[in-house]
């Protein structure tokens, strides 16, 4: 089956400094597939420079990349045609990270859901596009009454964000690259509208990319977890064993820095290694890793695959097998061994 | 806990925005105490008016805002009857700030020795250009910077670097007070580690006190002694961490701790149902009972006082 | 609105003074015989008095007739020239901003080497080399075509600044083309940007104009504000001591601009949400 969504062995590079002579990589040789047939939550964590950005980006069709191949449905992204394109932009839709910035001020809040049902057809009169727009609003939680007709200023953030599910779930695409959804949102709120986002993969079999730099939300949210670190997957798997048990030394860094609410006080005890300016040969984490080997200051280590579930970019694990061309995906959406029989 | 007087004494402070509407009181009598050398942290989500306390401690209202009434107590001195240019001279010296956002309180063509040099100037405190040179070192390392980050402009550091330097200033005159507003809510979970690192030690070597403003409850419960929780301007709970998070009284507080999504195990997502009051629409009696699971008649006509339910710790709800 | 404009200061005086002179128009055409504008109607040089208010010039105008039917000529003229610069600009920068790349080159190098070079010199020579004497239309055509100039880069600049909001990337991924975003999204965003910019627009074309015209170079049939200073200045009013005869076309010059500077001012408020002071 064709993948809905493919990056295939993708760089993307900006160019930096004064005269643009720099170079900015800002993914490294990454390839990812979206299955449509096997709708999956995946998150993708990193901080910021990790790249997760341009990736969310890549996916959309916002930025080519600068080498590799973005292919949705088999085609070449930039080389669609009309309707193809269409296609591409209905069945893959995006939520954005700032509730203000995506509101048109000129525009009643009508307008964001008015506009993708008309440009995709998706009713036939303007009765039947109110009943749409009304019941997706519902179905996140949101009174039309309370919504419908007023300007984005008049409304609160996590309003806001509601909406934007609410627009995505009008389309109903295939995948929705979430980037950073509920991070300019209340606490409160935030399970609120990722639970609106899981419910969505639930009923309606839509895959969600949840691109984020919070692994508890990623943790809660997600069935299968990426961490990136500088352009590269550090590691990769299910969110159970990789959050619980994790092998890079990078995402055990991250993990422990995240302050828990607890009684238990240990996190802020010992002062721990700032990250270098330098872009060295070899893997990125070398210059802050507690277990930096000699070699790895020299190659870049691979995706060893140390169970079916899971990888890790580390030659801490090199006694396991390597993914072939980095194929992540192999990871990312394998079954469960199920006991035959046994009740879905 | 220890009984010496408080360093910080907040009593019954409103602070209020004039709006075409009407007043909207963004502080509604709030009090708290804060004790030397401890760390006191104010949790709220976004219109809480957590942000408008820590400037009205600096006596930093701009107008439309105005504080209405209520008292500030730095050590023995009350804030509102100092002149301008002594609440001037106190800021920096008794009560720092380090705000957030460090990007947008640099100035991004003074090096950050000048910055800092400017600080203590402001404070007349004129230093030779040995001397500045030294004491800027030494600031530097006890913020754990390198000594070369002097000489840089602020563009040339990354934003945890920035950020401690703004720490490397709020320090410069030894304060009694630390006001932390959001210091890391811009910076990665790492970076945030190394900075909070930073300025609890930076505390406790100066024997200051401080206070975290912020809405992230992880931080909170590794790094405050005691914790308050604003909503909609009002404090409706205070009590030692352990407190607020093993027992919380107030429904809000308890709500909150459990809509956090933890990392201990995969569990439902729990949000708060409802939305958080926009302040110049709050409904009557306790702002919080539309949302509130425990909410009874009373709760919808009558506003519950902050009642001391411990040594230091208060709550607002009729029922708690 | 009318408490905003009690708050905005600038735009309420800006319209109060833009607002008079139109009701000196509006209520001269009515009042005044405009045919006494023309030369050779009444009697020459009389200073003010009951019959003629403003006085007379030395061609027998009546200076209140060249008032009431000239000013409307030279806010003519500032007008039509300021809204095809406005609009040519506005075209060139959206189609400029949005697209980038070449296009943009093109129209930005054009538009600044045309800025470098200076503007009156150039109409000057426009306004002397057409052959036989200007209508005021023609006028209007001739400060027009340099007038598209600073609007294009003003404009280009806001336009940019906009393409990067998060709500344009949703139109993307709406499907939406580019001229249907530039239409849709961007445009009436900057409709109080554009009213500003069109205000400044027409000062500048009326400037321009009034210049041409007191060089002797602008519709010499007309009585406008900038064709009356040239006939004084022509017949040495100033130094005849005719104080009558320079002094109302200079202060309804000083009007107009004053009323133009202040609705300039108080728009740009209005574009700008950051400039508006807190009530």
């Amino acid at each position: 089956m064709t993948p809905l969504l493919e990056l295939r062995d993708v760089t993307k590079t900006f160019a930096a400094g004064v005269l643009g002579r720099g170079r900015n990589v800002a993914l490294e040789r990454f390839s990812f597939t979206v299955d449509p047939d096997r709708p999956r939550v995946t998150a993708v964590v990193g901080e910021s420079g990790s790249g997760k950005t341009t990736l969310a980006r890549l996916l959309l069709g916002l930025v080519p990349p600068t080498s590799g191949q973005v292919l949705f449905r088999g085609q070449d992204l930039h080389a669609l045609n009309a309707a193809a394109r269409t296609d591409f932009r209905h069945h893959v839709q995006a939520i954005f990270q700032d509730p203000y910035e995506v509101y048109n001020p000129f525009y009643r809040v009508d307008h964001v859901l008015t506009t993708p049902v008309r440009k995709f057809r998706l009713a036939q009169s303007k009765s039947e596009a109110r009943a749409c727009i009304e019941d997706a609003l519902r179905a996140v939680g949101l009174q039309p009454g309370e919504i419908l007709g007023r300007y984005p200023h008049q409304l609160s953030g996590g309003q806001r964000q509601r909406i934007m599910v609410a627009r995505a779930l009008l389309l109903r695409p295939r995948l929705i690259v979430a980037d950073e959804p509920v991070s300019m949102v209340d606490a409160s709120l935030r399970a609120t509208i990722l639970g609106s986002l899981r419910k969505l993969h639930e009923d309606l079999g839509i895959s969600i990319l949840y691109i984020t730099h919070d692994l508890a939300t990623a943790y809660q949210v997600a069935d299968s977890i990426l961490v990136l670190y500088r352009a590269a997957v550090a590691e990769a798997g299910d969110v159970e064993p990789v959050v619980q048990s994790p092998q890079h030394p990078y995402t055990q860094l991250l993990i422990g820095s995240i302050p828990r609410v607890s009684t238990v006080r240990d996190w802020a005890s010992e002062p721990v290694q700032g990250e270098r300016d330098s872009t060295p040969a070899g893997c990125r984490f070398a210059d802050r890793c507690p277990s930096v080997m000699p070699r790895c200051r020299t190659t870049v280590p691979p995706l060893f695959q140390t169970a079916p579930n899971r990888a890790a970019a580390c030659f801490l694990y090199d006694s396991a097998p390597a993914l072939p061309e980095g194929k992540v995906a192999a990871v990312l959406a394998a079954e469960q061994a199920k006991a035959p029989c046994a009740a879905v | 806990m220890s009984h010496a007087a408080p360093v910080l004494r907040v009593d019954a402070l409103r602070v209020a925005y004039a709006h075409e509407h009407g007043a909207v009181r963004a502080v509604d009598d709030v009090s708290f105490t804060l004790r030397p050398h401890e760390r006191f942290g104010l949790a709220g989500e976004s219109g809480s008016g957590k942000s408008t306390m820590a400037l009205a401690i600096l006596r930093m209202i701009k107008p439309p805002g105005r504080i209405e009434g209520g008292e500030v107590w730095l050590q023995d001195t009350p804030l509102s009857q100092l002149a301008p240019e002594a609440i001037r001279r106190l800021r920096l010296a008794g009560i720092a700030m380090v705000p957030q956002g460090s990007m947008n309180s640099l100035n991004p063509v003074v090096r950050i020795r000048d910055q800092i040099g400017d600080a203590l100037a402001d404070h007349g405190t004129k230093l030779p250009r040995r001397e500045l040179a030294a004491r800027v070192r030494d600031l530097l390392v006890d913020v754990g910077l390198p000594p070369e980050t002097a000489d840089k402009y602020p563009h040339e550091l990354s934003g945890g670097m920035k950020q401690r330097a703004c720490i490397a200033i709020a320090i410069c005159l030894r304060p009694k007070v630390i006001i932390a507003d959001e210091p890391t809510s811009a910076l990665d979970v790492v970076v945030q580690r190394q900075v909070m690192e930073t300025l609890g030690r930076v505390q406790a070597e100066l024997g200051a006190a401080v206070i975290l403003v912020g809405h992230d409850m992880g931080l909170m419960a590794q790094f405050v002694d005691r914790l308050g929780i604003m909503y909609a301007g009002r404090l409706v709970e205070v009590a030692p961490i352990r407190d607020i998070i093993t027992a919380p009284r107030h429904p809000y507080t308890r709500l909150l701790i459990e809509s956090l999504p933890s990392l201990e195990k995969k569990g439902g997502l729990r949000g708060i149902p409802g939305l958080a009051p926009l302040l110049r629409d709050l409904p009557p009696g306790c702002a919080f009972h539309p949302r509130c699971p425990n909410a009874e008649a009373r709760c919808r006509t009558e506003k519950p006082a902050v009642r001391p339910i411990g040594p230091d710790a208060t709550v607002a709800c009729h029922f708690a | 609105m009318l408490s905003y404009l009690r708050r905005n200061a600038s735009l309420l005086i800006g319209i109060g003074l833009l607002g008079l002179i139109a009701a000196f128009i509006i209520i001269g055409t009515f009042t005044v015989d405009t045919s006494n504008a023309q030369p050779l109607s009444v009697p020459a040089l009389q200073p003010p008095s009951w019959d003629y208010p403003f006085g007379t010039d030395r061609q027998g105008r009546d200076l209140l007739a060249v008032m009431v039917a000239g000013t409307p000529l030279t806010l003519w003229v500032g007008f039509v020239a300021g809204v095809i610069g406005v609009g040519v600009g506005a075209i060139l920068a959206f189609t400029a901003a949005y697209y980038g790349g070449i296009v943009d080159t093109i129209i930005r190098s054009i538009a600044d080497i045309g800025l470098t070079i200076p503007g009156l010199l150039v109409l000057i020579i426009i306004a002397v080399s057409l052959k036989g004497s200007l209508t005021v239309n023609q006028m209007a055509i001739v400060v027009a075509s340099l007038a598209w100039l600073n609007p294009t880069r003003t404009i280009r600049s806001q336009v940019l600044t906009l393409r990067q909001r998060g709500y344009v990337e949703i139109a993307r991924l709406n499907g939406m083309t580019g001229p249907e975003i530039i239409l849709r999204e961007l445009m009436p965003n900057l409709l109080p940007y554009l009213s500003a910019t069109l205000v400044t627009s027409i000062s500048g074309a009326i400037l321009a104009s009034v210049g041409l015209e007191f060089l002797g170079l602008g519709p010499i049939d007309s009585p406008t504000l900038g064709m009356t200073l040239y006939w004084v200045q022509f017949n040495a009013a100033i130094i005849n001591g005719w104080w009558w005869w320079w002094t109302a076309p200079l202060i309804m010059i000083l009007l107009v601009f004053l009323g133009l500077f202040f609705l300039t001012v108080g728009l740009d408020e209005l574009a700008n949400p950051r400039l508006r002071r807190a009530a």
